[in-house]
Parts: C-alpha cells; structure tokens; sequence
C-alpha cells in the first residue's frame, strides 16, 4: 500500500493569525509523476509546500509519510536531508557569486586543509549542466545573467540535491517558451529516474502538456485530486473558481480609430533597435517576443525610464521629447510595468496614496492636496473597478496581486491617459481577477484609449490584440493582424530570420 | 453578510491601528509618572517641565527635519554640525560691538544673523541632497563626510573658541518667552505645525512617502527623485540651521561643538515616534512625542543623579530596542 504513494499529506491544516490557510488538507503524490497544484491565489498550494519542505510547521494533528515512513519536518534542513527540495517562486541567488558558487553554497566540496576547492565545484557544476544541457558557464557572476538563465540555475540547484521530491513554484513565470520546453525536458527526464515534481503554476497550457496529476485547492481546501487525462481546460477552471467562466479573454471588437502614436525608427543602445510603429485609438497593440527581445525596454523608452537615444515619437500629430516619466505623462501617456513589486506598488502606502500618486499635479493645484477631489475619484475608482479592500486607508501590501493590480490600473487611468502601455498585465494574478482584468482592458479600449500590452503569455497575446508587434533582438521582425495571428506565426517571428526551422528540431 | 464581514474587519483594524497610534502617548505618560516617583516629584514641578520642554525644541525641531529624511529611506548625520556652523555664522554676525568681536566694532539689524545662520544651516543640506542625487551616493556616507566638514568648518570660523557676548536680541531666542511662554517652544510648535501641514495636505508631502515607499514606482510616476532629494535634505539643514540659532541663543553664545551627538538623539526621537526605517512610514507628531521623551530620559537621568556616561548606555539601548519593535511591528 505504501509502495503506490511517495508521499502522504494528511489532515494538514494551518491557521495564521486570523487566517485559516489550510483545513483538513490531504495530499498524496505518486512517484515519478508530475503532480501539478492549481487554484487561486492563497487557495493555500504555496502554503501546504512550505510545510512541506519545514518552512512552515502544520497545526498540531496533521501526518507526513514519506516513501512509507512517517516523518516530522522542524525546518528545512530536515526537509532537505528526506530529499525534498523547492524552487521558489522569488529567487534567492547570491549576486556576486559565480554560478558555481551558487549551486553550492553551503555544500561546497572541501579539499585538503579544509579549503573549498573551486576547481572541482565548477567540474561539478559543468558536469550537471552538462547532463540537463544547460548552457551557463559556471564560472560566471550571477549578476551577470539574465532571469531566464537565473531560474535555470535555479532548478539545476534543486536538482543536484539529488531529490525524491522536487517542488517548484511557477517556474515558468519569468521565462520564454523555449525555455518552458527546455524546463519540460528537464522534468520528464527527472520523472524517468522515479523523483516526483510538484508543479504549482497558473498556466493551464503547461498544466495538460507535463502533468500527470493534477490537485485543485479553493479557499485553503483541497477541493479534488484528478488525473490530467480526465480534464480539461473547462473543467479545471470551474473547480478552480468554483463557478463557470464565460470567456476566458472577453475582446470586445471596437471601431479602431485614427493613429494617436507614432514611433519612428526609436533607438537605445543594444536592446532597442530602429523601432517603428503605429497605434490607432481602440486598438489593443500586443508585443510579443522570446525573453529579453526588448519589448520592456520599448515601453520603458517611450515613457521616458530610460531617455532614447535618437528616434522619434509623435502623439496626436504633435512631436514629443519624452526624457523622464513626467514628459510622458503630460504627453498623455502611462506605464504599467512588468514588475508589480519591484516598481509598482509602494507597498507600506495606503490605497488611496498608491492610486492618486501619478495624478498628483492634478488633484494638487499649486501644491496643495485637494482631498475632498481625491477621496471622490479614488472611491469612483474603487466602485468601478470592483476593487477588494476593507478600506482605502489598507496598506496596498496587504492587498492580493489581482487586487494591486487594480489599483496600478487607477493610478494610471486616473492620468487621464490616451494610450495606456501594459507590461504583462496578468503576470501572478489568479484566473479570476486575470478576466476581469482582461475585461476592463476591452471596455477601455472601447472608450477610445489605444492600449499597448507586452505579454509573455500566447493565448493573452493571441486573444486581446487587434495586431501582434513581434520582435526579435531589440528589432521589430513583424506586425501580424489579428486575423493571421497564430503560435507559429509569431514564434517564427519572434526567433529571428535564422530560425526558420523553429523551435521543433532543438528537441 | 458580506457586509458585516468588512464592517468588522475595518473595525478590527482600526482599533489595531488605534493601539499603535496612540501607544506612545502611553509611554510617554508611564515614563513622565515612572520618573516623578523615582525623582520624589521633582521631576513634576513646573521649572523642570518647562525645562524639558524648552529644551526639547533644538533636539524635536532637529527630529522634523530627520523625519523628512528617514521616511525617503535617507539618514543625515552631518545635523549636528551644520547646527554648530549655523550657530557661529549667526552669533559672528550678532555681537555686540567691541574690539575683540568677530566683525570688529560692526553692528548689524538682528535679522542678519538670523537669515546667515538658516543660510549656513540650508547650504549644507542643499549640498547633502545634491551629493546623494547626482553622485548617487548613500546618504549615510554624504551625511557621514558633512559631518566632520561642517564640524571642521564651524571649528575654523570660529578659532575653536565660542563667540560670545551677543546681543541680547539674539539671545532672546533662546532665552526669552513671550506671554510666559519660552520662544524655543513657540519655534518649535511652529515648525511642528508646518511640517505636519507639509507631510499631510501637500503634493511634496505625498512624494515624499512615495519616494520612502518605493522609489523606482514613484519616478515612473512622474516624480523627480532627484529635486525632492535636494529639497528635502536642505529641509533638514535649514532646520538644524533653526535649532543651531535657538542653542546658541540659549547659551548666549555660538560655541562650535554645540549640537556635538544630537543626531543620534534626533534618529531615536524619529524611530521612537514611530518611523520607519524601511521608508515610507512615519509622523511629526510621533517624532514629537519622540523627542519628549528623549528629552524627559536626559533630564530624568540627571535629576536621579546618573553621569552622562549611563545616558549614552541607555540611549543606545533605546534606539536598538525601537528598531527591533518596528521590525516586528512590521512583519
């Protein structure tokens, strides 16, 4: 009987102060399969993994088998030592450390004297990399790398611990579909040596290409255990929110209207390289392309982050010089950047701060905050974007990604911006709020406002965009409409002129 | 139903947020009573509260300015030495005629010295905020160079001796109250006012917790980080600028190791009250409460007849065991 599970979880609960996260959960995970967990965000997966590898410690009454042994978990070095490791979603690299340095830190390889031997920590490292066709060099400077190639670094790390259970966190958030199947390769191939990996993910794609079980939590309970091959995407949404979804990416079509921006031949450095574009009112303009294409760097250079070096941008017929956010916003503007955390939300602030930031000039004529005007349109904003917050006056940390996400939104609309730029508007938002996120997208485009939304993720791509600006190397390599936009077609553009063969032959 | 749930919770939170607002209120009145017994009452009589409290208007008027800074993530050490420059600036220029004076046998209209010393106080800043904006430096170490500068430059102006013999005029800064009260007091109260007006109903205000708060979101949303960093930090020279003339005021004279340690003072006043040293959080009015009871703890000391060497012991103590509530506060 304890031969069919590698892994029991039973009657697991957890409660935080004024939270239950977790109640009467049970988890039991074969081995060699790819178990995936899905819900919402704090439905309670990353919660039940970090009891797991001892992060966390289960409220009394909860047991852990493991390979047929009940075991007790105090912290993660124990977890470590059972042989279960985790890839977290945040990662936790030392910067000034070379990749090697990384892999290893805290098990270097001693050699006489009880030095660390560098020489044979890079053997080992190029070894491992070797085996899982990495391509890194070890001796590299972890600051050096990208996030793509950090999160490999990463998973080659979990893995080199030579793991029964490898757990990983949204691995693919912050990498390009090459990469995905590259990651892909590596889980199947670990599957063949009887580990078991625990895939959390938001991604329903990936969940029907590598798992084998999948796990649905709702509200800290876990709400049914299934093989994939007995779902599909329908289902699993509806056990996942709980209610049926009506459509996934709700585009409404709308009379695209005359040109309000132009980008002529926009430069800066390597990463944007003679860029040119239009964007009509109504219009939602998707930008896609592999990691580090330079589709950020774009928005960023057009809202003024970092000034271009030669170019030109023209909004409403007039010719603008943008050289820091505040050009860009009078020009009418507005940047919604890829990293919530890192510049969007300031997190120890209130809602109602968080929101009026961008708008400030207007709501504070000669310097003097008009509060009576910024309660008011903060509410409105609250109202119309079905905003969940016990209060305005809640510290925006406190908020869920979905609901932060919104109040970026507001920030922004409350600009009264005409072209509003997105930079992966659904990146860690929980399937709900991504639709309805999806949805606000469609109603402003319908007000006249001309959208531009980078996304890394296809089917938002494909789904939203009323034409697809491909790119490629800091180049634009081509504009599909959306009649002609398909997964090849753009994958084809986005690997370059070289890659005619596509990604199929890498395998 | 669902209703309720967020009716309550807003209760619940505000109730927290109550506790934490107004739990230094509490320690501050526990430590005014805990010294009264210790001192057989002394430490209640009027004199001795006036005292304190006139006292406290360089340290709390200095403790705004920190504010400022420590919510944008920022720290100035240099404050005590620019209060010394400003302080010798402006008593050089208030002396009384005489031979010996700085300005032999030169007289000038009161509002001279004042405006050279907030002058001295604001230069400094400015020059602080201009270091950590275009060079990019950490504010600790800009801060940390101005400080032995502005000490050395304070120590040459003045011959390493304190200039004395000032006007009386000058001296009533320090010194002298209207209607019964102490003019430290109304300087301070004053300053208080307008910084909390400052923080709280203007644009400025709201940049600065922005920039504390997240200051890569706060450029993208179109604030110039650099303008409100040199802004602020000549803020908090133009302030120790005010406690630099109202010190000098107070001794009479414009001696250039005035102010000597009154950063550390002025950072645990901030903390204390209440702001944060991971930014974007922070209150005048917890920083006043702050430099109350720093103030009340120096005074306390003495009265109960510990030497300035236990001060430093417990002060340190103070601020270490600030930070950690707030750590904790904020987890």
């Amino acid at each position: 009987m304890s031969d069919e599970f590698l892994l029991q979880m039973q009657d697991v609960s957890k409660t935080f102060p004024g939270v239950r996260a977790l109640a009467g959960v049970n988890l039991e995970v074969r081995p060699g399969t790819v178990h995936a967990l899905m819900g919402e965000n704090g439905a309670g997966k990353s919660t039940l993994m970090k009891i797991l590898i001892g992060m966390y410690q289960a409220d009394p009454g909860a047991t852990i088998i493991l390979g047929g042994e009940k075991v007790d978990i105090p912290d993660t070095a124990a977890g470590l030592g059972l042989g279960i490791s985790m890839i977290h979603q945040e990662l936790s690299p030392v910067p000034e450390m070379t990749v090697a340095e990384n892999i290893f830190l805290g098990r270097e390889p001693v050699a006489r004297f009880g030095l660390v031997s560098r020489k044979q920590m890079v053997s080992s490292c190029r070894e491992l990399f070797q085996r899982w066709e990495i391509d890194i060099d070890p001796r590299a400077r972890m600051r050096t790398l990208s996030i793509a190639q950090t999160q490999m670094v990463e998973i080659a790390k979990a893995i080199s611990f030579d793991s029964r259970i490898i757990i990983m966190d949204e691995p693919t958030s912050a990498i390009t579909e090459r990469e995905v199947e590259h990651l892909h390769r590596m889980i199947r191939q670990l599957k063949s040596t009887g580990a078991s990996i625990i895939y959390i993910t938001h991604k329903m794609d990936e969940v029907f290409n590598i798992s084998d079980y999948v796990t649905v939590f709702r509200d800290g309970q876990l709400v049914k255990t299934l093989p994939a091959s007995e779902l599909d995407r329908d289902k699993l949404i509806t056990l996942m929110v709980g209610r049926e979804l009506t459509e996934m990416f709700p585009k409404e079509f709308v009379e695209i209207g005359e040109v309000v921006l132009s980008v002529r031949n926009l430069h800066r450095g390597s990463v944007v390289k003679d860029v040119s574009f239009d964007l009509r009112r109504g219009e939602i303009l998707g930008f896609a392309g592999l990691m580090g294409a330079g589709r950020t760097e774009v928005l960023e250079t057009l809202f003024g982050v970092v000034a271009a070096e030669s170019g030109e941008i023209v909004v409403d017929g007039k010719s603008v010089r943008i050289r820091q956010p505040k050009d860009a916003i009078d020009a009418g503007l507005a940047l919604l950047t890829e990293d919530r955390k890192l510049t969007g939300i300031m997190g120890v602030l209130s809602v109602r701060d968080n929101m009026i930031m961008a708008a400030l000039p207007r709501y504070s004529p000669g310097g003097m905050l008009q509060k009576a005007l910024i309660e008011d349109a903060c509410q409105d904003q609250r109202k119309a974007l079905a905003l969940k917050t016990p209060s305005l006056n809640q510290h925006i940390q406190n908020l869920s990604g979905g609901n932060q996400q919104k109040v970026l939104i507001s920030r922004w609309l409350l600009t009264l911006p005409e072209i509003l730029m997105i930079d992966e508007p659904t990146r860690g938002i929980d399937v709900g709020a991504k639709s309805e996120i999806h949805r606000l997208m469609s109603a402003l485009a319908k007000t006249g406002k001309a959208i531009i939304m980078v996304s890394s993720e296809m089917p938002e791509v494909l789904g939203m965009s009323d034409r697809v600006v491909v790119m490629h190397d800091g180049k634009v390599s081509g504009i599909v409409d959306r009649a002609d936009a398909t997964q090849e077609r753009i994958m084809q553009l986005a690997t370059g002129p070289a890659g005619v063969t596509g990604p199929a032959d890498a395998a | 139903m669902s209703t309720t749930a967020a009716a309550e919770t807003r209760t619940k939170f505000d109730r927290g947020a109550f506790v934490r607002q107004y739990a230094i209120v509490g320690i501050l009145v526990l430590f005014v009573l805990g010294l009264s017994l210790a001192t057989g009452g002394k430490f209640l009589q009027a004199q001795n509260l006036l005292n304190v409290v006139t006292q406290v208007a360089a340290i709390g008027i200095i403790a705004i300015g920190m504010t400022f800074v420590i919510i944008t993530l920022g720290i100035d050490l240099s404050v005590g030495s620019l209060l010394a420059v400003a302080a010798v600036v402006a008593t050089s220029l208030a002396q009384i005629p005489s031979d010996t004076a700085k300005f032999p046998n030169m007289s000038f209209s009161l509002i001279i010295p004042i405006v050279a010393g907030l002058a001295a106080g604001a230069i400094g800043g400015f020059t602080n905020g201009f270091l950590i904006s275009a060079f990019k430096i950490a504010p600790f170490i800009a801060t940390l160079g101005m400080m032995s500068a502005a000490r050395g430059l304070a120590l040459i102006y003045s011959d390493g001796r304190p200039i004395s013999r000032l006007d009386p005029g000058f001296n009533f800064l320090g010194q002298g109250s209207i209607i019964g009260i102490p003019v430290p007091i109304i300087i301070f109260a004053v300053v208080a006012v307008a910084a909390h007006v400052v923080l709280n109903y203007t644009r400025f205000g709201r940049h600065v917790y922005a920039i504390g708060g997240n200051e890569q979101a706060a450029r993208v949303s179109g604030i110039n980080i650099k303008r409100a960093t040199i802004i602020i930090y000549t803020l908090c020279g133009l302030l120790a600028g005010i406690a630099g003339i109202i010190s000098a005021g107070r001794i009479g004279s414009g001696n250039p190791q005035l102010g000597t340690g009154i950063e550390l003072d002025a950072i645990t006043a901030a903390v204390i009250g209440g702001t944060s040293f991971k930014g974007g959080i922070g209150t005048i009015w917890g920083t006043v409460i702050g430099a109350l009871i720093i103030q009340s703890l120096n005074t306390g000391l003495v009265l109960l007849g510990m030497n300035d060497f236990v001060q430093m012991v417990v002060k340190g103590a103070i601020i270490i065991i600030a930070v950690i509530l707030d750590e904790r506060k904020n987890r």
